[in-house]
């Protein structure tokens, strides 16, 4: 299922526009087991764009492998290894209980794990699992999002500005995390801050109006 | 049925059975049930209804008016709504197929709307049993797979639009107009047509026909009353151009080969477009 060079994600002359404006402007670029990349760019560098193309939920033109798979026709498939924090959190209508349960049946892993990381993240599961996930204040959304990416124990992890609503202390654990976060695995994290996560990635991607403009590779 | 579908209708029952709309839906269809009893209607006689079949008849003309629009409203919002509320981005970074989402929202759906109109006609078969009143049975039957047929029917429309739509207005926009439109045609207005313009009866009943309220409407009487009576001339080209018992079939099979085909073009519209 993976191609040449553990390469995960491969694009090539990959276009995307939105009513005559591109906003993937033919973009090549792969991306490798092991590698930590920091996605940065201004709004509409196309960052999320990339990133929802290879979720498989925008149609592109050009070549886009993920997992050697193309993720439109694939989607379930590959949605199987990738773990994914969105910049949002969804306004789901489930209690936090119903989430674990969902999650679990969902990605075939114990509903521990997860309670686990949420709780090692400062998210009191046990006083919340009544709550509806919509009720509860943006940072513990966060850390339940954060603990199912990180709990599938995927191949490819996508974060879109996952800290963002994080305190202090539940970033701190958060980063940590990722840190020690499975060594095989491809983690891209998008964010404007890339201070913040700079410690985090041994590869720098930065995009502008749908194409990279810079790729350094950091040596730690 | 796959995992993924199982556990999107699965969620998506849970999430309504605590809603208040779904409660008040329910409520509405058992409550005009215990009010025509209430009433005595079991006990009055128009055009030859009378008893348990009587209740039965006006319990299924109260659910051709009620049932569309609330099937159409409520349904075309879920993929649309979805979509305009980011849930879906994060749903569908899921290992869920796009068509298993289609079809999982779909099914919680047929559940939520169909079960507690049913369980209302049941409930006034049971208790018509429980009082000495005669349960008309073939009737019974017949309604039941008419309101499946049309909750299926409705249903694969309003999902349809729902994986067309661009915003949850456009979709319930559409959704009111395709309604009236249905409404529009009902035989009143076919004979208004007929009389008006002089158009061969048999295309003005064929598009008639093509219209599944009033494939519903017509099923509905057709036990009851051979000849359609009721309904105008427009029954007889009906009756005599196919046989009652094949009309009875047609209509139970065509409102749910029509859904089927409107929720595979969304399923299919859903697959090759941006989701998000």
């Amino acid at each position: 299922m993976i191609g040449n060079n553990n390469i995960l994600i491969s694009a090539a002359h990959l276009n995307k526009s939105f009513k005559n404006q591109k906003v993937l402007n033919d973009l090549s670029i792969d991306f490798r087991a092991g590698e930590r990349i920091s996605l940065s760019g201004p709004n509409g560098a196309g960052k999320t764009t990339l990133i929802r193309c290879v979720l498989g939920q925008y149609v592109y033109k050009g070549d886009l492998k993920v997992l050697g798979l193309n993720p439109q026709t694939h989607h379930e498939e590959i949605m199987r290894e990738v773990g994914f924090v969105p910049q949002i959190p969804p306004p789901l209508k489930m209690t936090v209980k119903e989430m674990f349960s969902f999650f679990s049946k969902l990605t075939n892993t114990p509903t521990d794990i997860f309670m686990e990381i949420s709780n090692n993240l400062g998210l009191l599961v046990n006083e919340n699992l009544k709550k509806p996930f919509l009720k509860l204040s943006g940072g513990m959304k966060q850390k339940l999002l954060v603990a199912f990416a990180l709990g599938r124990n995927p191949k490819i992890l996508l974060m879109d500005e996952p800290s963002a609503n994080l305190d202090p202390k539940a970033r701190e654990i958060f980063f940590d995390y990722l840190k020690n976060f499975n060594k095989d695995a491809l983690m891209i994290l998008s964010s404007h801050r890339i201070s913040e996560i700079s410690v985090l990635v041994n590869r720098a991607v930065e995009m502008d109006l749908g194409v990279v403009i810079s790729d350094k590779t950091i040596l730690s | 049925m796959n995992n993924g579908t199982l556990q999107i209708a699965s969620l998506e029952i849970r999430q309504n059975l605590r809603s208040l709309a779904f409660w008040a839906y329910s409520i509405l269809f058992g409550g005009f049930v215990a009010i025509m009893f209430a009433l005595g209607i079991t006990e009055s006689q128009i055009i030859g209804f009378v008893g348990l079949g009587r209740l039965m008849v006006t319990f299924m003309q109260v659910s051709m008016v009620i049932l569309p629009i609330y099937i159409l409203i409520t349904t075309v919002r879920s993929v649309v709504g979805d979509r305009e509320t980011n849930v879906m981005e994060y749903m569908l970074s899921l290992p869920i197929s796009f068509s298993g989402y289609f079809w999982g929202k779909f099914i919680s759906r047929f559940i939520e709307i169909f079960i507690p109109v049913f369980l209302a006609l049941l409930g006034a078969a049971l208790w018509g049993t429980i009082t000495d009143i005669d349960v008309p049975w073939d009737l019974f039957a017949l309604y039941s797979f008419l309101l499946a047929a049309m909750v299926f029917c409705f249903l694969g429309i309003g999902m349809y639009i729902s994986a067309k739509a661009h915003s949850q207005n456009v979709a319930i926009g559409s959704a009111f107009i395709i309604w009236l439109f249905l409404v529009a045609f009902l035989d009143l207005i076919l004979m208004g047509v007929m009389l008006k313009m002089r158009m061969n009866p048999e295309i003005v009943i064929g598009v008639g026909m093509v219209n599944p309220l009033q494939v519903f409407r017509t099923a509905v009487l057709v036990l009851f009353d051979p000849k359609l009576t009721v309904m105008g001339p427009a029954s007889y080209y009906i009756l005599d151009t196919v046989s009652r018992s094949v009309f009875i079939v047609f209509s139970i099979l065509y409102p749910i080969v029509l859904g089927f085909v409107f929720a595979f073009l969304g399923v299919r519209y859903f697959k090759r477009n941006d989701i998000v």
